[in-house]
């Protein structure tokens, strides 16, 4: 059988891109880092592709708003090769700073065609500056909730790091809350270790519901504020000396991606 | 072009966190009046656009139109019964401006070129203020030495176009100049230079029978300023050591050099000859550290200059060898208390809290958006660095060790890279060379430099995929002293020719000079083969990284600058960098007479224990380490903060530098400035001992440690100050050889005093920094400070003494005492050798080492990291014969010593290992979440966890 390629796209600020390709490689992929310049000058190279991956950081860096220019560069040049990306069945996966781009290009949740420059100023989700509203760096225990996402193991909670000043989840009304709830959008949800949701810290920024990720209609896109590619080794867990051996929780959604690729692509 | 001017607020309903974070600093300064503040972003853009499109710009792109609303114009002041009022803060002309490059960026892809855009911030305070409430504010909001306020609706920000230079040759006439008139000379154009320095140069000139160029003299400032060539390092000294003379000929090379090059390790790769210190890491690869300082600019700018202290060190790595990949950052900060009252702080000082805050940010900034983890810090705190406050950073690099050396040759191209060159930082290196006074933050405003960490990263992407095609020959960084430094030093050995004009600039107007010596941000010099130019610049360009070849390395030995075809300098390398003469400087020191206070003894101790976890300098950094991304590039093995609830304090942090590999680099620092007063000889080799105990508590190979130095002291023409740093650096080439511990790399940082109106002086304590880098074999065998399990034993390894000398119990009485604490080098040594060989034996499962607030504090902080309780009795604490009162033991800050935690079985493996060292059995681990210390039937202490985390955390903030 073929390998798995992952495109784990690289941009000015982008900064984990290295560890994002290692994190699939581990789960038996191949990835490849390219920068936006190369795949805006022959989009077709994304077709050698199963999964485009949008790593953290500080695309440009995060000026205007966080992952605001790279989504609006993502919007003008790559908008059409990504969505056949996506209807021809492939994976999205951003992650924190990605996942920012993935909203605010419009790829999440994805409703109506959201995606492209006419209807790009009128996005039903966005994202904003934390409730204590500084950049915040800690370990947060994760829900999967929406049965559709292909990226995540039902009823596995995860703990892997959050590390950002804007991951509050809002949304324009309470009407897109309640279809985000009613219509299994919602990925994750901030919880503490027995599966509570709470304030902070158990919600770190103050989102909506506590969501921390979302996924489209498909299932197979997935946006995520916490990294899951910080905790795919045992010694990166915050209090691993007083635990024994452990498969490291971040690690799930690399190789459930894989191994969906694997197996319908 | 049209201007148009559009201005994005929180919409009604969303948080507006700036408004509120300025509405509570307003609260802070005393101004209740104002209910609200309503904070918004204004964009200027000049384009070729018309209202629709502008319409779309807002739409599209400035407003998240979710929670946001935007206006295109100036805003009215909302209607209403209550007053408002508007300030409005540009950036000022020429400061570099971030969010508008990437405007511009975003622009272009939405079919709008050639854009020109400016941003700023607009306050509307809503509530009745005074004229002087308001120019209060506007000195808070905006720093005056890059920003502008205005005020009101109406006022339009200044223009921001500035014109182009014409040549116009500058020569300053010295040839006949007398001593004074030399020295004016120097005054005038802020050289910096002494009288004897300034004689050498008008030999030389005199010899050439002309005078110098403006050009050549700001060449010859940068190259021998203090920051570039460490002249008092260097100096000969007179030392009179208690009546007692000692002689050297180089205080540098006969200390903390001399102990390096007698050790002569095989594992030291390149020491105190590149921009960072380079050790083996692997069979492949190498690791480089570099601490360096930003004091004085940090002073005047807290986020700018943290920002770009952090941005500028990360850079040393990147041009060390031939470039390292930057794997970690380290940040120490030493600030006055930030409860100072405002009437203690002198006049053109900013307020100690508010260098606090814009250090931290500036550095969360740069650091997180560089992609690089801050896994290691410190804050301390002492009124004397109320004027001169301290910011130390810190990078780790990796390096392929084939890659650890660079040589540029004749023939090779001089290539900026980068960012653009601007009148940003200009005299950066003579002004931090010199002390500070009131008049500072108008005078030397220029020499504040603005940082875009996303400029760098994009530079480091592409210089590491150059490094690796081997497209260039030697790399520096372009820092203090700017071009002038980085392309002096590249050519030293075989000189060079650049044509300035050919250099980019961030706007028009600067001359010569300027562009020769600006300190501009996040620029590079390599040094590339002819042949391989096309090559390199088309990798630069095609991540949108600039690339200019600016010159030459010429094979005669002659630094020769023209502009536009003529020539405006030419100096011989060997002048530059050989001319300056060696000085002898007298120091001095006396033994101080101090005396131990006479305190009654107490039978309880639990309320000074708690006092010292709530002290300033031992309290909880959660508050500051939780900004910082300590989690990017998954290296993380331990953190800065550890335990059960991830919240008790690391004594050094790990990473796994390699995601392929299980061997780890473990980082920590030692810094002890109250022993100082005592004396600083026992200061540096308590902060060196410092060092390598945090890093033996968490696992780092004994054998495999480097440490580097950040001396950092007052105005050393003062024989007792000079005599200070002498007696820091003699420990240091004790400690080398005692502990077979290298130096590799180091910095110093003198003249931190300031001058107040009235003619005072502040000094800064006699301040040491010592940082350290261990290498762990594997990571997995690595420990952390928290209790583990209910029922294991705890030991107390290393001797207590009588040394409350310059601890936090005798600070918190105010008192100093006499008792600093001293060090047994080779005892130390052996004790970290065991420690050692009991973890990697797995007999220990935690490891503390004793410091601040001595064996009280670090009990309690294992206690409350492990979410467990402690019971020890204080009878099994081995103790030296004098030392036999209850708040010696409880808090003395004796050396050498760490608390382990031992499970039962292992007691007697244990106790083997530790055969002939000082250790005794304190007490045990147990299940209730209580702290108890007691000496045989007397209770010392007796608390609880949640007594602890209170009186320890959320002190900072």
């Amino acid at each position: 059988m073929e390998t798995v390629r992952v495109l784990v796209l690289r941009a000015a600020g982008v900064n984990c891109d290295e560890e994002t390709a290692y994190a699939f490689e581990l789960a038996g992929a191949g990835a490849q880092r390219v920068h936006i310049n190369r795949l805006i000058e022959n989009p077709s190279m994304l077709e050698d592709f199963t999964i485009l991956a949008f790593p953290g950081g500080f695309s440009y860096g995060d000026d205007v708003a966080a992952g605001k220019i790279l989504a609006n560069q993502v919007v003008h040049h790559l908008v059409e090769p990504i969505r056949r990306f996506i209807e021809n069945g492939r994976l999205v996966l951003g992650i924190c700073n990605g996942f920012q781009v993935l909203l605010k290009a419009g790829f999440l949740p994805g409703w109506d065609g959201a995606v492209g420059s006419k209807s790009f100023a009128e996005l039903p989700v966005s994202i904003t500056d934390n409730d204590r509203p500084q950049y915040e760096c800690r370990w947060v225990n994760l829900e999967p909730v929406s049965d559709r996402c292909v990226f995540l193991t039902p009823g596995q909670r995860l703990c892997i790091p959050m590390a950002h000043g804007e991951g509050k989840i809002v949304t324009r009304d309470a009407a897109v809350l309640a279809r985000l709830q009613n219509e299994n959008y919602i990925a994750f949800r901030y919880v503490d270790a027995e599966g509570r949701t709470g304030g902070f810290p158990i919600n770190p920024n103050g989102a909506i519901d506590s969501i921390a990720g979302l996924t489209d209609s498909t299932g197979r896109i997935l946006g995520l504020m916490p990294h899951p590619e910080r905790h795919i080794h045992r010694t990166q867990h915050p209090h691993w000396t007083r635990l024994g051996e452990r498969e490291p929780d971040g690690l799930t959604i690399f190789r459930n991606a894989v191994n969906y690729a694997k197996s319908h692509l | 072009m049209n201007q148009w001017r559009i201005e994005v607020s929180s919409r009604k309903g969303f948080a507006d966190p700036r408004g509120q974070a300025v509405r509570d600093e307003l609260r802070e300064l005393g101004i209740t009046t104002v209910e609200a503040v309503i904070s918004a972003r204004v964009y200027l853009i000049e384009a070729e656009m018309d209202a629709a499109m502008a319409k779309r710009v807002a739409e599209e792109l400035l407003t998240d139109m979710v929670c946001q609303d935007y206006y295109i114009g100036r805003s009215a002041i909302p209607a209403g019964p209550v007053a408002a009022s508007i300030i409005e803060v540009h950036l000022k002309s020429g400061v570099t401006d971030p969010v508008a490059e990437s405007v511009v960026t975003a622009l272009k892809d939405m079919g709008v070129p050639n854009a020109f855009v400016r941003t700023a911030r607009k306050y509307v305070l809503v509530g009745s203020i005074t004229d002087s409430q308001r120019d209060l504010i506007a000195r808070n909001l905006a720093n005056d030495c890059i920003e502008e306020v205005i005020f009101g609706a109406d006022a339009e920000p200044p223009s921001p176009h500035t014109r182009p230079y014409e040549l116009q040759l500058r020569d300053i006439p010295i040839l006949d100049l007398d001593d004074e008139g030399l020295l004016q000379v120097s005054k005038k154009m802020d050289l910096f230079l002494n009288a004897a320095e300034m004689q050498t140069i008008q030999a030389y000139f005199q010899k050439l029978g002309r005078n110098p160029r403006d050009i050549e003299l700001e060449t010859l400032a940068q190259t021998w300023s203090e920051h570039c060539v460490h002249k008092t390092l260097k100096s000969r000294v007179e030392m009179d050591l208690d009546g007692q003379p000692i002689h050297f000929n180089n205080l540098l090379k006969e200390t903390v050099f001399r102990g390096t090059q007698e050790l002569a390790k095989p594992w030291c790769i390149s020491v105190f000859s590149d921009n960072a210190g380079v050790i083996e890491f692997d069979e492949t690869d190498a690791v480089c550290f570099k601490v360096e300082t930003h004091n004085h600019p940090s002073a005047l700018d807290p986020y700018g200059g943290a920002a770009t202290g952090i941005g500028g060190v990360i850079r040393d790595p990147m041009g060390t060898g031939m470039g390292a990949k930057p794997i970690a950052n380290t940040d120490i900060f030493c600030f006055a208390p930030p409860d100072t009252p405002m009437s203690e702080v002198p006049r053109g000082v900013l307020h100690p809290r508010r260098i606090m805050r814009g250090v931290i940010s500036g550095v969360r900034d740069y650091g997180n958006r560089m992609g690089i983890p801050t896994v290691n810090g410190a804050i301390y705190f002492d009124r004397r660095y109320i004027a001169n406050p301290l910011v130390f950073c810190g990078n780790l690099g990796l390096i392929p060790r084939d890659k650890a050396f660079k040589h540029a040759t004749a023939g090779d191209l001089v290539v900026v890279v980068g960012g653009r060159t601007g009148r940003d930082g200009i005299h950066g290196a003579t002004f931090s060379s010199g002390e500070m006074t009131h008049e500072h933050d108008q005078i030397f405003s220029h020499a504040v430099q603005i940082g875009n960490a996303i400029t760098e990263k994009k530079m480091l992407d592409v210089l590491l995929q150059a490094r690796d095609q081997g497209l260039y020959s030697a790399i520096t960084d372009c820092g203090a002293g700017g071009l002038s430094s980085a392309v002096g030093e590249m050519g030293a050995e075989i000189g060079a020719e650049v044509d300035l004009e050919k250099v980019p600039l961030k706007y028009a107007g600067l001359n010569y000079t300027e562009i020769w010596i600006s300190e501009a941000q996040e620029r590079m010099v390599i040094s590339v083969p002819p042949e391989n130019a096309e090559r390199i610049l088309a990798l630069f360009a095609s991540e949108d990284v600039e690339a200019t070849v600016i010159g030459r390395f010429t094979g005669d030995r002659q630094l020769v600058l023209r502009y536009q075809g003529t020539e405006v300098g030419r100096l011989e390398m060997e002048f530059l960098h050989e001319g300056i003469g060696k000085q002898t400087r007298k120091a001095v020191w006396k033994t101080p007479k101090l005396s131990e206070p006479n305190l009654p003894e107490k039978d309880d101790y639990t309320s000074e224990l708690l006092a010292i976890l709530s002290s300033w300098n031992v309290a909880s950094k959660e508050w500051v380490i939780r900004q910082y991304d300590h989690e990017v590039q998954a290296g993380s093995v331990v953190k800065p903060l550890v335990g059960a609830r991830h919240d008790g304090p690391s004594d050094a942090a790990v990473i796994r530098p390699k995601l392929t590999s299980d061997r780890g680099v473990a980082i920590a620092c030692g810094m002890n400035p109250l022993y100082g007063d005592i004396d600083p000889y026992w200061m540096a080799l308590s902060g060196i001992d410092e060092a390598i105990r945090n890093l033996i508590c968490v696992g780092a190979r004994p054998d495999r440690i480097a440490v580097l130095d950040n001396f950092c002291w007052g105005d050393c023409n003062r024989p007792e100050t000079m005599g200070s740093l002498v007696r820091a650096a003699q420990a240091c080439y004790d400690a080398a050889i005692g502990y077979s511990t290298p130096f590799i790399s180091g910095k110093d940082s003198l003249n931190n005093e300031f001058r107040c109106e009235d003619g005072s002086r502040i000094a800064i304590p006699a301040t040491l920094l010592i940082s350290g880098l261990g290498i762990v074999d594997d990571v997995h065998q690595c420990i952390t400070m928290d209790a583990k399990r209910a029922g294991n034993w705890l030991f107390a390894v290393g001797l207590t003494k009588n040394e409350l000398g310059g601890s936090h119990f005798y600070k918190l009485r105010g008192e100093l005492g006499a008792n600093v604490p001293r060090v047994e080098i080779a005892r130390s040594s052996e004790t970290a050798r065991r420690i050692h060989r009991a973890i990697l034996q797995g007999v220990i499962v935690s490891c503390h080492d004793c410091s601040e607030g001595g064996l009280a504090v670090a009990l309690a902080e294992m206690a409350m990291a492990g979410d467990l309780g402690i019971d020890v009795d204080l009878r099994g604490q081995p103790c030296s014969q004098d030392c036999t009162r209850a708040d010696m033991r409880l808090f003395s800050e004796s050396n050498s010593r760490y608390v382990v935690e031992v499970p039962a079985d292992r007691f007697d493996a244990f106790a083997r290992l530790m055969l002939n060292l000082p250790f005794g059995q304190i007490g045990r681990v147990v299940e209730e979440p209580h702290l108890t210390i007691r000496q045989g039937g007397s209770i010392l202490v007796q608390t609880d966890l949640n007594a602890i985390r209170s009186a320890w955390q959320n002190k900072i903030g």
